[in-house]
């Protein structure tokens, strides 16, 4: 496979303004952080260079191989729970009629309420003395509470996520399984699969891209999630629920300590850039693994 | 203008001065070369000569934080372990 000579460059003006806006709004910000990254403040636009101490001390301190630890492990609980539930309930969608529509409608619901609302709707479902789950498991004699137990913090987080994000996986596998002709499972009848065989061998390598997307999507989201934790439980019980996101926040604007903050957000940013080069090289060699309908290379 | 709220240094700008420079012979290599070389390397997917510089480049970042972590401040032999890195992906990946 050869990539085509470039034939007419002037559609790179076109892009001009895209990037324009993206230094703006992305590069020099970057710059100033890489810069606050080296030295340390006291206010007054007063700075005073430390190398590369700052980023040996967030390195080596345990606070943020926790906050990294706590942030890996619920990226992988929310992949665990929201992926496979997602998928199931794409496939339980009914695919035409007006059925069709209404499932949609209601998935899409959701994902339509802004982060800090979705927190705040958790944060009162789960009070013990006013809240329907709160005060509910309590009627049932199960002892919860979020705001002084670990594990339940733990679970109201996961809940109030997967509640949140399952949609977004059902509408993405949703769209991969109606896009999938009809005599691949006419095909399939006749040949006597089975409901699981026709999942593995004809829904799944369909939708596999679309899940990709959705498995990017949702890990890039959870792993920077702050707005929810923070309304819901603030990084508590103790530092129980601080994922990377929220210690960052406290470090700048609660501590002020605006140099390490800078140190940690570069190092945030280049976890961040490794998953997405990792995603994206799997995308782009699934792309040029799957054979082309139009025939062979032009 | 007044940039002082970028809290310039003068490594920082030469750092940043670096990477642009770089990024510059990248496209005027690209220019007399088009298409990006693209190969399939130890990686066993294919990539373009862009594809190993931004590897290079990331690649680097994670070499000089393992450095400072477990070596210690001093980054100019972990620089060198970057240069060593870069070489070995362009030539190899």
């Amino acid at each position: 496979m050869s990539i085509q000579k470039a034939q007419n460059n002037k559609a790179w003006f076109m892009v001009l303004p895209v990037l324009i806006l993206v230094a703006i709004s992305a590069i020099i910000p970057l710059m100033t952080v890489v810069n606050y990254s080296v030295q340390d403040t006291f206010g007054n636009n007063e700075f005073f260079w430390v190398g590369t101490e700052w980023f040996q001390e967030i390195l080596s301190s345990e606070r943020f191989h926790n906050a990294l630890l706590r942030t890996l492990l619920f990226s992988g609980l929310i992949l665990a729970i929201e992926i496979p539930l997602g998928i199931l309930i794409a496939l339980a969608m009914p695919k035409r009629g007006w059925g069709a529509s209404v499932c949609l409608v209601l998935m899409a619901l959701p994902l339509l309420i802004p982060w800090n609302v979705v927190g705040t709707i958790w944060q009162v479902f789960g009070r013990v003395d006013i809240g329907l789950l709160g005060h509910g498991l309590a009627s049932l004699g199960i002892d919860y509470n979020y705001t002084q137990n670990n594990l339940d913090a733990w679970l109201t987080l996961i809940l109030m996520d997967v509640w949140h994000w399952t949609s977004l996986v059902v509408l993405l596998c949703y769209s991969g399984l109606v896009s999938i002709p009809e005599v691949y499972y006419q095909a399939a009848r006749i040949d006597g699969a089975t409901r699981w065989a026709v999942f593995r061998f004809i829904q799944l390598p369909k939708i596999k891209r679309v899940l990709l997307i959705a498995v990017l999507l949702r890990f890039m989201d959870s792993f920077m999630i702050y707005t929810e934790p923070f309304v819901v439980t603030g990084g508590g019980p103790g530092n129980i629920t601080t994922f990377l996101s929220i210690d960052l926040v406290q470090m700048a604007v609660g501590q002020f300590d605006l140099g390490p903050a800078a140190a940690m957000s570069l190092i945030y940013f280049l976890i961040i850039l490794l998953v997405c080069w990792v995603f994206y090289t799997v995308m782009t060699s699934y792309d040029n693994d799957e054979p082309t309908s139009g025939g062979g290379p032009q | 203008m007044d940039l002082s709220w970028m809290a310039w240094t003068q490594p920082t700008a030469i750092f940043f001065a670096v990477i642009a420079s770089l990024l510059l012979t990248m496209s005027i290599w690209e220019y007399f070369s088009p298409g990006g070389g693209p190969r399939l390397g130890i990686l066993r997917f294919e990539t373009t000569r862009g594809d190993r510089f931004f590897v290079s480049l990331l690649g680097s970042a994670f070499i000089c934080m393992a450095w400072l972590t477990l070596v210690g401040l001093n980054l100019w032999w972990g620089l060198a372990a970057c240069l060593v890195y870069t070489l070995l992906v362009f030539r190899f990946v």
